[in-house]
């Protein structure tokens, strides 16, 4: 817990509205992007970037749900994506003989959630026990020991049915069959499915799960043994349930972005999935404002490209993109900012919504700060 | 004449006779609550040590003692935050051994704190209803997908979490964060998140501190009016003697983690020992 506590805590109201602007910001992003589109306004490379970046998105969500709603420091949420991808790549090459790419590429995710969320239960059984940086150390290698298990994993294809070995040598193919896995190489051969539009449908599903569960007993539960674990046992909440319940959702939506990330392209390695994906998609958190939703989709979006936009920076690029980590930070924990920010959205609202602002006394204001 | 509050239960589950706080109108029903030679030790330390009572199922009772006289650990290990080293105790015939925290819960006490735990970034009616999550019905999926039954016990939890601020005259703060409610409130408002569990014990830890004169004397009113709406077993520590003696039928009193005396407020206030634990002894002529 530790950090996190100071940072956390929103409650369910305030999701319930945040939930208006999270919609908001993807349908109005997905239409600006198609428009742009095809406008021709967008370049090569930056195509390429749209179905990773609805992938980021739908994982800063989900790990939101562990880190802001369940105030679990998890470091290993690459481990669920690359689970996802890689069974979501094992299923779609079964059912390949389908006709429609939607059907495959559905199939696809729904298995790849399925078996990240069976890796969430097997994982979470004897992390969630633990607390605060222990929990957070134990996650970490979690996700490495996921990446080192698929790095020995090979799995062929031929008419008898899938094989699985951990060598090379295990595997013995008719003439027709073909690898899906090999091991360190990883997927390969892969049939491109994942469109944008699809990217863009996973990160509404993402968003109506993760914000259905904050608005209902379940996250009011979870939020509560967040924020005082003692007063919730003493009502009769087990927190071991609860914490369970929101890292094995966020596992099931990291494979199903797994999967949509990995169907994207023609291979896909599991060093792709390192530990270096998990804090990529920790920062994304961190710095969307851990527990703000809508932060969290902007700040995947931005950072994204952020790294493609900043080629012509070329050797000095990742020194570039760490300044304006820092500045960004700087500037959104900034008071006068947060005020300006937060009256600047409660016009908004009240343009929107026609009823009257409520205005609280002017010390509340200064407290609450930006949303 | 033997005072009524000192008489023992007609059918005890087990017999301890000369233990008992029951009143009059609880004395042919079974106790609610019997403690059995409860004690702790923490370490070399011995915090509580045989303390025994037996409590009728509406009956108001209270603990009181000087400070660090070992109420509060009381507390503790009646709700399982500390398991007891030595003896156990009944609730409503069953034995709570090896029961823990939400156990003890679910099986009907609910407790406050005396430093208060609220949710406080929570709003009013979102803390009361975290008290009612065992009473809201639907599964995970409807919590995800939102499904009609989600709706329907959601706006059943939302009515019986402001029949319940009803009670406290809170239902206008239930949507302003816990965390900024004057402290009485929030007192008050953590005995209704306790109310809200369905408990038949409710165990209030100081309900009346930080609170001022004519707002204890409304709380006296409410502690009374929860004992006869819901006919409930509550239990309080209090270090206000005006609340202490005005409401409870019974009291124990502890000093250094043992009882030193029990039976009704006026017995108590002549009970030399009680005396002596609270101003200390006259120094002998």
């Amino acid at each position: 817990m530790s950090i996190l506590t100071k940072f956390t805590g929103k409650n369910t109201n305030q999701y319930r509205r945040s939930a208006f602007w999270s919609y908001g910001v993807v349908i109005a992003g997905f239409i600006l992007v198609s428009a742009m589109n095809s406008a021709g306004m967008i370049s090569n490379s930056l195509q390429g970037q749209l179905v990773p970046i609805c992938a980021y998105i739908a994982m800063a969500v989900s790990l939101n749900l562990v880190v802001g709603i369940s105030g679990e420091l998890s470091l290993g949420h690459a481990g669920f994506m690359s689970v996802g991808a890689f069974t979501g790549v094992i299923a779609a090459t079964l059912f390949q003989s389908l006709p429609f790419l939607w059907v495959k590429l559905l199939i696809a995710i729904v298995v790849g959630g399925l078996f990240a969320g069976l890796a969430g239960v097997i994982i979470g059984v004897p992390v969630l026990r633990l607390r605060g940086d222990y929990l957070a150390i134990v996650t970490l290698a979690f996700g490495e020991i996921i990446r080192n298990v698929l790095n020995v994993i090979y799995v062929g294809l031929d008419e008898k049915g899938l094989q699985v070995a951990t060598s090379m040598e295990g595997i013995h193919l008719s003439e027709n069959g073909s690898m899906i896995l090999n091991g360190p190489m990883g997927a390969t051969g892969i049939t491109k499915l994942s469109t944008f539009f699809a990217g863009f449908l996973l990160v509404l599903f993402t968003l109506f799960v993760v914000l259905n569960l904050v608005n209902s007993k379940h996250g009011r539960a979870i939020m509560a043994m967040r924020d005082n674990r003692i007063a919730a046992e003493s009502v009769g909440l087990s927190a071991t349930n609860f914490k369970m319940t929101a890292f094995v959702t966020g596992a099931i939506l990291a494979g199903m972005s797994g999967a949509l990330f990995a169907l994207n392209y023609s291979t896909v390695a599991p060093v792709k999935f390192n530990f270096n994906t998990s804090i990529l998609v920790l920062v994304f958190v961190v710095l969307g404002g851990i527990g703000n939703i809508t932060g969290s989709i902007i700040s995947a979006a931005v950072l994204t490209i952020l790294p493609e936009a900043l080629r012509q920076f070329s050797d000095y690029r990742m020194l570039t993109y760490a300044i304006v980590l820092i500045l960004v930070m700087l500037a959104t924990n900034n008071p006068q900012m947060k005020m300006f920010l937060s009256g600047l959205s409660k016009q908004v609202k009240a343009v929107f919504s026609k009823t009257k602002v409520y205005h609280r006394p002017q010390r509340a204001e200064e407290k609450g700060g930006a949303e | 004449m033997i005072p009524p509050l000192l008489m023992t239960a007609a059918a005890p589950l087990k017999d301890y006779k000369g233990h008992s706080l029951l009143p009059e109108r609880d004395a042919e029903q079974r106790p609610v609550l019997e403690i059995q030679g409860l004690g702790i030790d923490f370490g070399g330390l011995t915090a509580v040590n045989d303390f025994t009572i037996t409590l009728g199922p509406t009956e108001i009772s209270g603990l009181i003692g000087p400070n660090g006289a070992g109420k509060t650990t009381v507390f503790n290990l009646l709700t399982k935050v500390y398991q007891p080293t030595r003896g156990t105790f009944f609730l409503d015939g069953k034995d709570t051994a090896g029961m823990n925290t939400v156990q003890i819960n679910q099986a009907g006490i609910a407790r406050t704190f005396q430093n208060i735990r609220l949710f406080d970034k929570m709003t009013v009616e979102e803390n009361v209803k975290i008290g009612l999550h065992r009473d809201i019905h639907y599964g995970l999926g409807g919590a995800l997908f939102h499904t009609p039954s989600y709706y329907k016990a959601e706006k059943r939890a939302h009515d019986r979490a402001l029949e319940l601020l009803d009670i406290f005259d809170m239902a206008d703060f239930a949507s302003a964060p816990a965390g900024s409610l004057p402290y009485g409130a929030q007192r008050r408002l953590e005995i209704l998140r306790a109310l809200a569990t369905g408990p038949k014990v409710l165990l209030l830890d100081e309900p009346a501190a930080g609170m001022n004169p004519s707002e204890t004397s409304d709380l006296m009113d409410t502690i009374r009016k929860i004992r006869d709406t819901f006919k409930i077993c509550i239990l309080l520590i209090e270090h206000d003697m005006n609340l202490v003696m005005g409401i409870c039928e019974g009291i124990a009193v502890l000093n250094f983690g043992q009882i030193i005396a029990k039976g009704t407020p006026e017995e108590i206030q002549s009970n030399p020992q009680v005396i002596e634990a609270y101003l200390g002894r006259k120094k002998e002529a």
